[in-house]
């Protein structure tokens, strides 16, 4: 049997910038932030009042109020890049086909202000007024739930979480699936949404990983600049039509480029912290590189994880050493979350329709507020304005809490 | 239409997604295509309405808008 090649034919994406892929794009490559102060709940008290905040998102042009109102905002954003790279594709749902069509999106955190809301109605009226629709409405794996419903997709369904790596492990995994012959397409990614959340936005501010810069919201997230000091929670969503390419080919599909890598690896150091040099982010990178047949000096392009992090960046700097070795400095990498922010389980989503639309243009992008590099950090990240480059591979990395790490490698394909 | 029956059909409405004139004689499931789910919160949103307390047992009983109408007049 000949080996099962997987391209990407759809894209779709909700991100604090806009709500559409072009729109997104756009703003990428401008260097525009999508950075603004929290409103929807009172952040006095709170030591980072802002965030990567989605507006003017109206769910209604994809599903209809009624079951709308009955989930959290996550599955909303998740249902609606879902739908965009559906649509995108220009895939037809038919009899024939539905059994082998599935999908696979996950979330860092899921419907963690629905929760909220749902106890604060147990408090003040007790349990008999608990919604029915309280558990559905925000358990993790329902947007693949909803879009297997709306679509009527009957193949593999499910949801990885994986920390701030979900949204990679969930297309890694989505991959393998149709190379191993489970799909012929799979409809992967993730989605997020924390900064309409009191306790999310606190957590996150305990554990003194989100930026302060609260004077500036649009210069915070600076990933590898010296005066970083954590990162911008950010809420959206990134999904792809995964398909098989002979798949795509017999129906015509405008294909984006080749799923051709993918790695994982577990730190086994500590709950938030990476390990020493980068150690297993290193690994991530290299079993991908192998996965993919590739050597280390055919990467063009990584879209690296670079939350802003004071330790983050510098332990992917290292990873990116540990596996690329000299080649490390040849190589463009930019963060685009130094304009939308951290995504969280969507990061991944997001970063792969980049990463895929970076191959498509020839375009890297800029790693915004990179004025003042890090000694420390001293690759090339690309930084303030976008740059036309040849790009055949790129690379795209996500690592989590808990020590879970994910790249995936990406290739033009003509 | 009395005012329990008015306020009645708008909470159906609201909770239903129904955008075109309730029947009075509509069934919840067979007409207004709700699911189970749907029925639990729509008992719930009557509750809370009309400020009563529908037992689990008379809750099952409620299945048209007609019904809804009666236990709210005799009970609320």
């Amino acid at each position: 049997m000949t080996k099962r090649r997987v391209v990407i034919t759809g894209l779709g994406a909700v991100t604090p910038l806009a709500n559409t892929v072009p729109e997104t794009w756009d703003g990428i490559i401008n260097g525009k932030s999508g950075i603004s102060l929290i409103d929807s709940f009172d952040t006095a008290a709170f030591a980072t009042k802002f965030g990567g905040v989605v507006r003017n998102f109206d769910i209604t042009r994809y599903i209809e109020e009624k079951d709308a109102k009955r989930m959290d905002g996550f599955i909303h954003y998740g249902i609606a890049a879902g739908c965009q790279a559906i649509e995108d594709s220009g895939l037809e749902v038919t009899e024939a086909n539905a059994e082998r069509i599935g999908v696979a999106i996950g979330s860092g955190i899921g419907g963690i202000t629905g929760i909220e809301d749902c106890y604060a109605t147990y408090e003040k009226s007790g349990p008999r007024r608990i919604s029915p629709f309280f558990v559905p409405g925000n358990i993790i794996n329902m947007i693949s739930g909803n879009l297997s419903i709306k679509y009527g997709l009957k193949g593999p369904n499910f949801a990885i979480v994986t920390a701030c790596a979900t949204g990679t492990h969930n297309i890694g995994d989505a991959a393998r699936l149709i190379k191993y012959g489970d799909a012929e397409v799979m409809i992967a990614g993730g989605a997020e949404r924390c900064t309409t959340s009191p306790t999310a936005m606190g957590g996150f501010i305990a554990a003194k990983a989100l930026s302060r810069r609260n004077d500036d919201p649009q210069a915070a997230s600076r990933p590898w600049d010296k005066d970083r000091d954590g990162f911008v929670l950010g809420d959206g969503s990134g999904v792809v039509v995964l398909e098989e390419l002979a798949h795509a080919k017999k129906r015509g599909a405008k294909i984006y480029a080749e799923v051709v890598g993918y790695g994982m690896s577990g730190d086994a150091f500590h709950i938030t912290t990476p390990s020493a040099g980068g150690e297993g982010a290193a690994r991530c990178m290299k079993n991908a590189l192998r996965d993919a047949g590739l050597n280390k000096d055919d990467i063009d392009y990584i879209n690296a994880h670079g939350t802003s992090t004071p330790a983050g960046d510098i332990g992917e700097t290292h990873a990116m050493k540990a596996a690329l070795g000299a080649h490390a400095y040849k190589v463009a990498i930019s963060s685009t979350k130094s304009m939308i922010g951290h995504l969280l389980g969507a990061a991944g989503g997001i970063e792969t329709v980049l990463s895929v639309l970076s191959i498509k243009n020839q375009i890297a992008p800029p790693t915004l507020n990179l004025d003042n590099q890090d000694p420390e950090c001293d690759l090339d990240y690309v930084p303030n304005s976008a740059r036309n480059m040849k790009i055949d591979v790129a690379m795209s990395n996500s690592f989590g809490f808990g020590g879970t790490n994910g790249t995936l490698i990406f290739k033009r394909f003509d | 239409m009395s005012n329990v029956e008015e306020r009645v059909k708008k909470i159906v409405a609201e909770q239903l997604g129904v955008k075109e004139d309730i029947a009075t004689d509509a069934s919840f499931v067979d007409d207004l295509g709700a699911d189970s789910l749907d029925t639990v919160e729509l008992v719930m949103a009557l509750e809370e309405e009309f400020e009563c307390e529908i037992p689990d047992d008379e809750a099952e009983k409620i299945t048209t808008v007609q019904q809804a109408i009666d236990y709210v007049e005799k009970n609320a």
